[in-house]
């Protein structure tokens, strides 16, 4: 069931071209434009260009993460998808499986992407191990972002689910200095950073590529407590959406 | 009586709806094998008996057994196939690809290529759902309720949006898949397919079912004509008594009288002098009869 139910989550992502591009591409043509001028240049013994590159697969895998689970969860509401489900003896943890599956297959494709594209055309060159340990962080990380995709799409209308995601996911990465470095940003950016799901994912990117980062602990910390507590609004909006469907 | 395995049974459910009485205390039971149509015009209660049947909806009152069980179990659930009214699927899957993930949810699931020939859609296989016309996407929920190889199938209004010969090629396939022992309950509004496929049709109306009876019977009931005129006198029941009338009912000097034997009630009326104008006899409607089988409830 799980396999199938993951399977078919992938396909409906990776055949909708207003979904597959834009995650696989953006990271891609934003690291081209911030990241590759910098590339093979070190500050304070950091190398600028893979720094970057780790900002740029964290950016990846929220966009990934927030679309794939807000979007289809949305659709899934419109079109009355979840209803036939309702009457199927589908399990809903298949369901919720199947999608973070193909979630993180996606993800791993987005950062591939970008990976080779820096590995290319910027000439990065890191540790065989670190490439890997760097895919590990950013995929281990992805919780929160999927438990805030899952809580939007029950909030929001298949319509308006995109729009409202997109107004998440670009000010909160660009706040988080996934874009641009936070010393580069205004005092009030950098003193809301810390409150921002997608600053302690970009520490735990950073911190793979041997930047100074706040304790792994806190970063666990923080993520955690973000999963749970966007987890706790998307269940309150199911049970909310429940009583009235299936009420 | 003969001993059958019930597959559904209702003890007095109600169903309200804020302050609309969607159904009304309803006892209803289907038995292993039957072919049932609940028939019935739009928001009779049809769909919102039929939830309450597969747990999609809770009782506002009195009780639901599926298969003996909850009908929120997954055990229920896992014997019936359902085809609901305006319920989607994720548009850019293949049939083939929604088919097995359906297959999926299920213990003992049909072959993929016996789901797709029974529903129709062997040349649809490798199209994408977004692709497929009103009447092929209705022959991919058939398939989607079937595919699991179920004991009973639900199914509400499964020909809506089907053309003729489409909804006649649906009875074949259902009448088939029947055949093999499973139990059918189909809403319709359409009295010719509860004629077609049902051993049994159960007229619901207004919350309340009103007639419970295979075809034959109900359509003896039914098949009556309606004799219609502008009477400058108002009849009453003395006017017509004797004559083998159903009921008469009238409003703005209009008559309607609804009998099984138009030609006799006729000529009696001519003989005792009536002046009918606008002389008009038609084949009774299923709503016609419909409101026949209630006015038929409160004598």
């Amino acid at each position: 069931m799980i396999v199938a139910q993951s399977r078919s989550e992938f396909l409906r992502l990776i055949r909708v071209p207003a979904f597959s591009i834009p995650v696989l591409a953006f990271p891609v043509m934003f690291y081209s434009l911030f990241g590759l001028p910098w590339a093979h240049r070190h500050i304070d013994g950091i190398d600028v260009g893979s720094y970057e590159m780790a900002s740029f697969g964290a950016y990846a895998v929220i966009s990934v993460a927030l679309f794939a689970f807000g979007v289809t969860v949305a659709n899934d509401r419109g079109s009355k998808t979840t209803v036939l489900m309702r009457a199927t003896p589908m399990s809903p943890t298949a369901y919720l499986v199947g999608k973070t599956l193909a979630t993180l297959v996606f993800a791993l494709l987005a950062i591939a992407a970008l990976f080779a594209f820096a590995a290319i055309t910027g000439g990065i060159r890191l540790q065989p191990l670190l490439w890997l340990v760097l895919a590990a962080r950013l995929l281990l990380g992805v919780f929160p972002f999927l438990t805030l995709g899952f809580a939007v799409g029950y909030l929001a209308g298949p319509n308006s689910a995109v729009a409202i995601l997109q107004l998440i996911n670009l000010p909160m990465s660009f706040a988080s200095g996934l874009f641009v470095p936070l010393d580069d940003l205004p005092l009030y950016v950098r003193s809301i950073a810390p409150y921002l799901p997608a600053y302690h994912f970009g520490q735990l990117a950073w911190g793979a590529m041997g930047a100074p980062v706040e304790p792994i602990v806190t970063t666990v910390l923080w993520l955690f407590g973000f999963t749970v507590v966007f987890a706790a609004i998307a269940i309150r909006s199911y049970y909310r959406e429940e009583s009235k469907t299936f009420g | 009586m003969p001993l059958v395995s019930i597959v559904v049974e209702t003890r007095a459910v109600a169903k309200n709806f804020g302050d609309v009485h969607a159904l009304l205390a309803t006892d209803f039971t289907l038995g292993q094998g039957e072919i049932v149509a609940l028939l019935g015009p739009n928001g009779a209660g049809k769909t919102t008996l039929i939830s309450l049947l597969l747990g999609l909806r809770k009782p506002t009152a009195g009780k639901v057994a599926l298969f003996g069980l909850d009908p929120r179990d997954r055990r229920a659930r896992t014997r019936c196939g359902v085809m609901l009214q305006e319920s989607g699927v994720p548009e850019f899957l293949r049939v083939r690809e929604i088919v097995d993930q359906f297959r999926s949810y299920y213990p003992s699931p049909l072959e993929r290529a016996a789901v797709v020939e029974m529903s129709g859609l062997e040349d649809k296989s490798d199209a994408l759902i977004h692709t497929l016309s009103g009447g092929q996407r209705q022959r991919l929920y058939f398939a989607l309720a079937i595919c699991g190889d179920p004991e009973a199938l639900f199914l509400d209004e499964p020909t809506v949006g089907m053309d003729v010969e489409a909804r006649r090629n649906f009875w074949v396939r259902l009448r088939d898949s029947a055949a093999s022992g499973r139990t059918v309950l189909l809403t319709t509004h359409y009295l010719d397919e509860a004629d077609a496929i049902a051993s049994r049709v159960v007229v619901i109306d207004k919350g309340r079912i009103i007639a419970d009876a295979p075809p034959r019977v109900l359509k003896s009931r039914v098949e009556t004509k309606r004799v219609s005129f502008d009477s400058s006198q108002p009849l009453v029941d003395a006017d017509v008594a004797g004559l083998p009338i159903r009921r008469m009912a009238a409003a703005d000097g209009r008559v309607s009288i609804f009998t099984a034997e138009p030609q006799s009630v006729l000529r009696a009326l001519f003989q005792r002098g009536f002046e009918l104008r606008n002389l008009e006899v038609v084949g009774a409607s299923l709503e016609d009869a419909v409101v026949g089988l209630t006015a038929e409830g409160r004598d």
